[in-house]
């Protein structure tokens, strides 16, 4: 068992989400950046559906009931256990009783705590993710807060170096892959969607200008802020299901891109849609923070993948390996 | 005579599928890809809708279809490696698909016309020319189609409602719309879900809670299914 000591507002539990519920108007969730979740999870041997917290205000303090083996990835938040800094994106074991405390993050928005045998809440619909707007799933629906107690899931034995271990974080391993634009925009990869010619001229801007993430973005969607675009002629959209990544535009020409708590339906005109393997990135960018839509095919979106999985079953080799020749010696 | 005889059967045109247009097929990302079907909003094309969602099911490439008004969004499983052959299966199979009507339940809900909760009501008369006893015997006496259920849990989209009393969705949201408001937005109906901000215009109040999470099957309603509003009070 952990207990929240101190936090900030809106962390929550998250897995990798509810897919499957959208024919009845229920939200995906999940986590922001599942890659970070996803290397959490390997780290500490954990299945891929195991739930962490994701905490994206800070600081955030928690308290170990019992021993247990922890990660720590996404945002490097200059973590320390018991006072002793953590390297980011790196697994240890505590002993019952010490302190671990999460301080923000310099760059990035959000880390993921992840221990062994996963946080263990009741799934609903298949997930453990807090669907904060549905009032479900997580910890009765809601946000953490101080003094709550968190259930551990059943941990398989697991081996780890004394000091811990850690893995090179995907923005270094991956640099080729996910690049970043000169003056630092983060380069976000799209495909025209069903819209996109409407907007005519405005399109091609769409594409050139770069655009500034407001303050009033969460998890639900990001609103952008740059030089409005508009569609060459109004059209009266029927409702239609989308997906987080979906960029749409609403009548003042802002565009917005919907994130991991997005509506299920959607009516505005929409330009484009983010590919799937650039959602980890974007859910780490922060408000304020530049980004530049480049145009990707199907073909390109899916070497991108291929590189992402490429990274993450190697982690998983070498974890298992870690954990193998520390098994043999013990 | 064998001419004669020819003709009297029918030409093979007057069996095919009505294939008045293509649907408008477009890619949301990298596995989701959306369906459109041409023409107008109503019950022909949504029974077309709910035939290529049924048509589709049984796909183990897909992962997830997502009906919606006159349209469905179809997630792939993995990225394909271009959009050429599922846009062609996806036309094909809306070229196959004929109507068919779901065996829906009928769901009757309980209204409280007016009162605080009909926080639209008057811009409404004003809009329609009509009085608010009037709109609400309209909205009341009609008979409504899940279209589909969206945009927030267990909420369903309801068509079938008078022309007389469409109503556009508001610029400015309600921030606040309660649960269980019974609301107008553009040509469409239905009952508010969750406490929230909200665009749609409400004209009175339901209790029916329409979600529950824990619920084998969570939501009331379901696409097809018949929805009538039973004036359970009018406070005007």
């Amino acid at each position: 068992m952990i207990e929240i000591a101190a936090t900030g507002p809106l962390n929550t539990i998250q897995d990798l989400g509810r897919p499957g519920y959208r024919n009845v108007g229920v939200t995906g969730c999940g986590a922001m950046d599942p890659l970070a979740l996803t290397i959490g999870n390997i780290l500490v041997g954990n299945a891929p559906e195991a739930a962490g917290i994701e905490v994206q205000t800070f600081p955030f303090r928690l308290r170990f009931s019992e021993r247990s083996a922890f990660a720590v990835t996404g945002a490097d938040c200059r973590a320390k256990l018991d006072g002793v800094d953590l390297p980011p994106w790196w697994a240890a074991e505590a002993e019952a009783g010490q302190v671990l405390e999460l301080f923000p993050p310099l760059k990035d928005a959000r880390t993921y705590f992840s221990l062994a045998g996963g946080v263990d809440v009741a799934p609903v619909m298949g997930s453990r993710s807090t669907s904060l707007r549905g009032g479900f799933g997580g910890l009765d629906g809601r946000v953490l807060a101080a003094g709550d107690r968190l259930e551990t899931g059943a941990a398989t034995p697991l081996f780890l170096p004394k000091d811990g271990y850690g893995v090179v974080p995907p923005s270094i391993a991956l640099k080729d892959v996910f690049s970043s634009a000169d003056g630092g925009a983060l380069v976000i990869r799209a495909l025209p969607a069903g819209e996109h010619d409407l907007f005519g001229a405005d399109a091609e801007r769409f594409w050139t200008q770069p655009w500034k993430i407001s303050a009033r973005s969460d998890r639900t969607g990001y609103r952008l802020s740059g030089d409005p675009i508009h569609p060459i002629e109004t059209v009266e959209m029927r409702s239609h299901g989308v997906v987080p990544g979906v960029v749409q535009v609403p009548p003042a020409g802002e565009p917005i891109v919907q994130m991991s708590d997005a509506n299920t339906a959607g009516g505005y005109p929409k330009i484009a849609g983010v590919i799937e393997a650039d959602l980890w990135r974007l859910g780490q960018a922060r408000i304020g923070s530049l980004l530049r839509f480049v145009p990707a095919t199907h073909g390109e979106a899916k070497a991108v993948e291929k590189a992402l999985a490429a990274y993450v079953e190697d982690v998983r080799r070498t974890a298992r390996l870690v954990a193998g020749a520390l098994a043999a010696f013990a | 005579m064998s001419v004669l005889q020819t003709a009297a059967f029918p030409s093979p045109s007057a069996v095919v599928p009505d294939t008045d247009g293509l649907a408008k097929i477009s890619a949301i990302g990298t596995r989701a890809f959306l369906v459109e079907a041409p023409g107008a909003f109503d019950l022909p094309n949504q029974r077309r809708i709910w035939a290529l969602s049924h048509a589709l099911e049984a796909r183990g490439e897909i992962a997830e279809i997502v009906p919606g008004m006159t349209n469905l969004l179809v997630i792939l499983k993995e990225t394909p490696d271009g959009p050429e052959g599922i846009t062609h299966l996806l036309q094909e199979e809306w070229r196959r698909a004929q109507g068919v009507d779901l065996a829906g339940r009928e769901i009757e809900i309980a209204v409280t016309y007016g009162g605080e909760h009909a926080s639209d009501l008057p811009a409404l008369c004003d809009l329609s020319g009509l009085s608010d006893r009037e709109v609400v015997r309209i909205h009341h006496e009609g008979t409504y189609r899940v279209f589909a259920l969206g945009s927030a849990p267990g909420f369903g989209y309801l068509h079938g409602l008078d022309p007389r009393i469409h109503m556009p969705r508001k610029t400015v949201p309600s921030l606040n719309m309660v649960r269980g408001c019974v609301t107008i937005g553009g040509m469409q109906t239905g009952v508010a879900v969750l406490t929230g901000p909200n665009g749609w215009n409400s004209i009175g109040f339901a209790e029916l809670q329409m979600f529950d999470p824990l619920a084998a099957a969570p939501a009331v309603m379901a696409p097809g299914d018949t929805v009538r509003f039973r004036p359970e009070r009018i406070e005007l």
